[in-house]
């Protein structure tokens, strides 16, 4: 029977870079909370419960009352705490570019990126691998010469973007391509928000992602 | 100076509408550019590189683009009649909705194959169930509300007027009744009060 005694409930899953994205907002405001690994193949009452219209994770509980999709989670955390580390800029024009490319990055990215681990390697491939280049490029673009894309801070965007990096090693490997050459700019980035040790806590070691997605691959019966 | 405000779009899209309610809403003075898809203005081109779509709010030279993003940002620049709630989870609440009503009822791309749009245009059962569950987390989410999010027209209702008049013209068109009155009584009670508004009416383009 499930307890809801904590404050802060997140249902998670360790390799979802959706996941991730509260972890580091949480870990950002120096929240304290209880972490439920879901088997995504057995989804708990729980999650049917708080998520039943996507029955997906993440989704963070706050007093017994469910926030579901990642950024509207981070928003809601930033929200809610809002005396320490703020992530969101305070000007509405600020706010709207981050907003902006972190939607950016859930259309495109994601959705090129899966092409790599989860399918066959074809003529498609090729057009792919340019496709996720280009969308980096342009993201690069956006950070210039910032520290963060949240400018001398880590914010919004860069919690949008930064897990996906724990993915780029089981990206390159499959899809047979590498990103530091194309993008060093954005790999800089990366480095430099890996050593915020909020970051580095709350995302997996990228040759657990490439392990997890080589077996799952076997499930899948892609080779 | 004055606010100088565009907006780029289209009138018979519904994310363009969805913008144009939400000036109205909060009485902004704008100017409209209506584009033409097939000859993008230099302007749209320059203003959203990235996307190259509509709606564009242009304001005082500096552009925003993708509908949810800017109807954020009316609500943050113009505080009178706000349209997101003020509690944080309440406002959770409305963009978890908006982004369910757009990724599930309003993706009219090829390749989104679960939408209540593709319902309507297909005789693939599995789609057409699957809309009508949509559909109803919608009704359920109404419950007996004036509005979606109280009485007042917030965020979710703007979004949601794809519901209140596309849908519409789209089963008239195609002669499926997906929205009946009997199944969701109170979506299509909703949908009545939705389109009885004063500024809705103003700002939704006639059925033709």
């Amino acid at each position: 029977r499930a307890r809801m005694t904590a404050e802060v409930i997140l249902l998670d899953f360790w390799p979802s870079m959706y996941g991730m994205r509260v972890r580091v907002a949480l870990a950002e405001k120096g929240i304290e909370y209880e972490s439920r690994e879901e088997d995504l193949r057995n989804k708990s009452a729980l999650l049917l419960k708080m998520n039943p219209v996507h029955k997906k994770i993440p989704v963070l509980i706050h007093n017994g009352k469910p926030v579901c999709e990642s950024l509207v989670a981070v928003q809601y955390i930033d929200e809610t705490w809002k005396d320490k580390a703020p992530l969101l800029p305070s000007d509405p024009y600020g706010k709207a570019q981050a907003r902006f490319w972190a939607d950016f990055v859930d259309k495109k990215l994601y959705d090129i990126g899966r092409k790599f681990v989860w399918e066959k390697q074809g003529e498609e491939g090729e057009a792919a691998k340019k496709e996720f280049i280009d969308c980096l490029k342009l993201l690069e673009g956006e950070l210039g010469n910032k520290p963060y894309f949240g400018g001398e801070i880590f914010g919004y965007l860069d919690i949008a973007l930064i897990t996906f990096y724990s993915w780029f090693y089981a990206f390159e490997t499959f899809g047979n391509f590498s990103i530091e050459p194309e993008c060093p700019k954005l790999i800089e980035w990366c480095k430099r928000c890996m050593e915020k040790e909020t970051v580095s806590k709350s995302l997996p070691d990228p040759h657990k992602i490439h392990d997890f997605v080589t077996q799952y691959r076997k499930v899948l019966g892609v080779e | 100076m004055g606010e100088e405000v565009k907006l780029l779009g289209l009138k018979r899209s519904p994310y363009s509408c969805r913008v144009e309610i939400a000036l109205k809403v909060k009485g902004i003075e704008y100017e409209f550019i209506e584009e033409d898809l097939s000859n993008k203005s230099p302007m749209l081109l320059e203003y959203n590189s990235v996307h190259k779509k509509v709606p564009v709010l242009v304001h005082n030279g500096r552009a925003i683009a993708e509908s949810l993003v800017i109807l954020e940002y009316i609500d943050e620049t113009w505080k009178d009649t706000p349209i997101l709630p003020r509690d944080p989870y309440d406002r959770a609440m409305a963009r978890f909705w908006v982004k369910f009503i757009d990724e599930k009822a309003l993706h009219p791309s090829i390749d989104c194959t679960h939408s209540v749009y593709k319902a309507c245009t297909t005789q693939d059962e599995e789609v057409i169930e699957e809309a009508y569950g949509d559909v109803e987390f919608l009704e359920t989410e109404l419950n007996d509300k004036r509005f979606f999010s109280g009485e007042s027209i917030g965020l979710v209702n703007i979004v949601v007027n794809f519901v209140g008049l596309w849908l519409g013209v789209i089963q008239e068109v195609r002669g499926v009744e997906l929205l009946n009155k009997e199944k969701f009584p109170k979506l299509c009670g909703w949908v009545d009060e939705f389109l009885g508004s004063s500024i809705v009416r103003e700002s939704l383009p006639s059925r033709e």
